[in-house]
């Protein structure tokens, strides 16, 4: 694999992605629609419920609604994150992922291409959701629109690493909906997207808590939360850095020929 | 002396594959010289599929090897890749795309420049007679088109080797008849060698090489005429009928090929 083949082959794997997310105007449209009803309606419900009281990075009161912005980023990366796992499985149905993975390029390199793929689209989406704040006028920093690319991106990747593995284990499209059930509404709820987490330790759920405070996802949360406001949470950078890796790595065994797809039953002696 | 004797390309040797305590493949070989073509014969659930997916790296067999070119696919699967086009059983064309996009998207996998794939897609389009539908979505391409549009991107990067997988399943008897005589004419016009599984004997009438699986083991092997005369049939047909119907799977007849 030379640098220029690896390259082109990125490329290739990125633009058809592109291409594809163009073609499904529905698919974006979703994506805004979603968090843009978390932010008006949802947000201005629970406005007066939740009294958010002033935490880090937060240095002033701060309505329910530029709240509940970061926690809605991740809701972009994480849905779009298991988007890319519904075209793994897909392709993967259509026999397109068997042309994909015998390109003669090593396998997790096409599976990164995949994974960057989706996480540009993700990125994408996420400043489309940024916009969309802006239009209904939700204070967030303009400087933070910049501060937030590297922490979307990191997110991203980890989201879409998770969305990989767990097409790994999707073996049809039907079950996604499966997925959903136990895969994107708990690791949204148990973060700190719609409240922050001493708000569930108070409450007394500790076992809420407790699975919260480890949610890789809340931690994406809590680095775009501190990020738009120009800080660096250097924990959650940790464990989302660290969360990506492992996720990538088993996907990638996930898919090697010697023990993914299909169980090897091993061989006596 | 016709010709000098060729090196195989592809040597595959006594291959194994289980699927829990179901052997797909149990101790298959043969060898594939440039410019041969070999048709691998056999009903379904003969292990055709499982042999395809070992050749193409997709699964890795339990035991034996495949060679191509020298190497062996297990520790240089990437170079192997490179040397092989193939044409699976399944479509896998993006149909929401054009023809062009799709082969470019073959092309740049395979890490060729720009220029260069543009010139590589429209002589493999036109020497198939389809360089019109080039901008067409590949949606709207009949069921013929659509596998010439497969073979021209198996062919896309000069591949030695063209593992061909059922290819004719659900085409129309004109468009089947083209593709068959097409695949034969690369053999002569590009010295490429040629793995052409299929279930219909007649595909297999002017092959070089006949291998009848079954049952995950070779049955038998040899030039048309060989299986003719070591089963006293008049036809291909009723050869592998005699071949596949009254073994057990058990017993390996060889018919070596006359060198």
């Amino acid at each position: 694999m030379t640098g220029g083949h690896a390259l082109r082959a990125l490329l290739a794997v990125t633009s058809r992605e592109v291409v594809k997310f163009w073609h499904q105007k529905g698919r974006l449209l979703s994506a805004l629609v979603r968090p843009a009803l978390w932010l008006v309606v949802f947000a201005a419900g629970f406005q007066n419920v939740f009294g958010v009281s002033i935490i880090p990075p937060y240095e002033t009161y701060i309505e329910y609604q530029v709240y509940i912005v970061p926690g809605l980023l991740g809701m972009v990366l994480l849905f779009n994150g298991m988007q890319s796992s519904l075209a793994m499985v897909y392709d993967r149905e259509m026999g397109i992922m068997r042309l994909l993975l015998t390109a003669p390029l090593p396998r997790w390199f096409l599976l990164f291409g995949k994974l960057v793929a989706g996480t540009f689209l993700s990125v994408l989406q996420a400043y489309a959701f940024l916009a969309l704040c802006a239009v209904f006028k939700v204070d967030i920093p303009w400087s933070g629109w910049l501060y937030a690319f590297p922490v979307l991106l990191l997110g991203g990747l980890m989201l879409g690493s998770l969305g990989l593995l767990l097409s790994v284990y999707v073996k049809q499209l039907e079950n996604f909906a499966g997925t959903m059930n136990f895969v994107i509404f708990p690791m949204f709820f148990m973060s700190t997207a719609l409240y922050p987490l001493w708000k569930l330790q108070e409450s007394g759920a500790e076992w809420v808590y407790q699975l919260a405070r480890f949610n890789p996802f809340a931690h994406a949360v809590e680095l775009i939360r501190f990020a738009l406001y120009g800080q660096f949470n250097l924990q959650s950078f940790w464990v989302v850095l660290i969360a990506l890796g492992i996720f990538f790595l088993l996907a990638v065994r996930g898919y090697d020929p010697q023990r993914g797809f299909v169980k090897r039953v091993k061989r006596p002696g | 002396m016709k010709s000098s004797v060729k090196e195989s390309v592809l040597n595959i040797d006594n291959l194994v594959k289980s699927y829990g305590s179901v052997k797909a493949l149990d101790g298959v070989s043969f060898q594939v010289r440039a410019g041969e073509f070999l048709a691998l014969l056999g009903p379904n659930g003969a292990g055709k599929t499982t042999l395809f997916q070992l050749l193409t790296g997709l699964f890795v067999a339990d035991e034996g090897k495949i060679l191509v070119m020298g190497q062996d696919i297990r520790h240089n699967v990437v170079n192997v890749l490179a040397k092989i086009g193939v044409v699976f059983q399944q479509p896998t064309l993006d149909l929401d795309l054009t023809v062009r996009a799709n082969l470019n998207f073959h092309a740049r996998l395979h890490g060729m420049r720009g220029s260069k794939a543009r010139q590589r897609i429209s002589e493999e389009l036109e020497r198939l007679g389809i360089l019109d539908s080039a901008d067409q979505v590949c949606r709207s391409l009949s069921g013929g088109n659509r596998r010439k549009v497969e073979l021209a991107r198996a062919l896309l990067h000069e591949p030695r080797i063209l593992l061909m997988d059922e290819a004719t399943v659900g085409l129309d008897p004109a468009s089947r008849r083209m593709l068959v005589d097409y695949v034969y004419e690369l053999c002569v016009t590009r010295d490429l060698a040629v793995v052409w599984t299929t279930h219909l004997v007649d595909e297999t009438e002017r092959a070089r090489q006949v291998v009848v699986l079954h049952k995950g083991h070779v049955l038998a092997r040899g030039t048309p005429a060989e299986l003719l005369a070591h089963t006293g049939e008049k036809n291909m047909t009723d050869a592998f009928l005699s071949l596949t119907g009254n073994s057990s799977g058990e017993s390996e007849i060889n018919i070596q090929q006359v060198k």
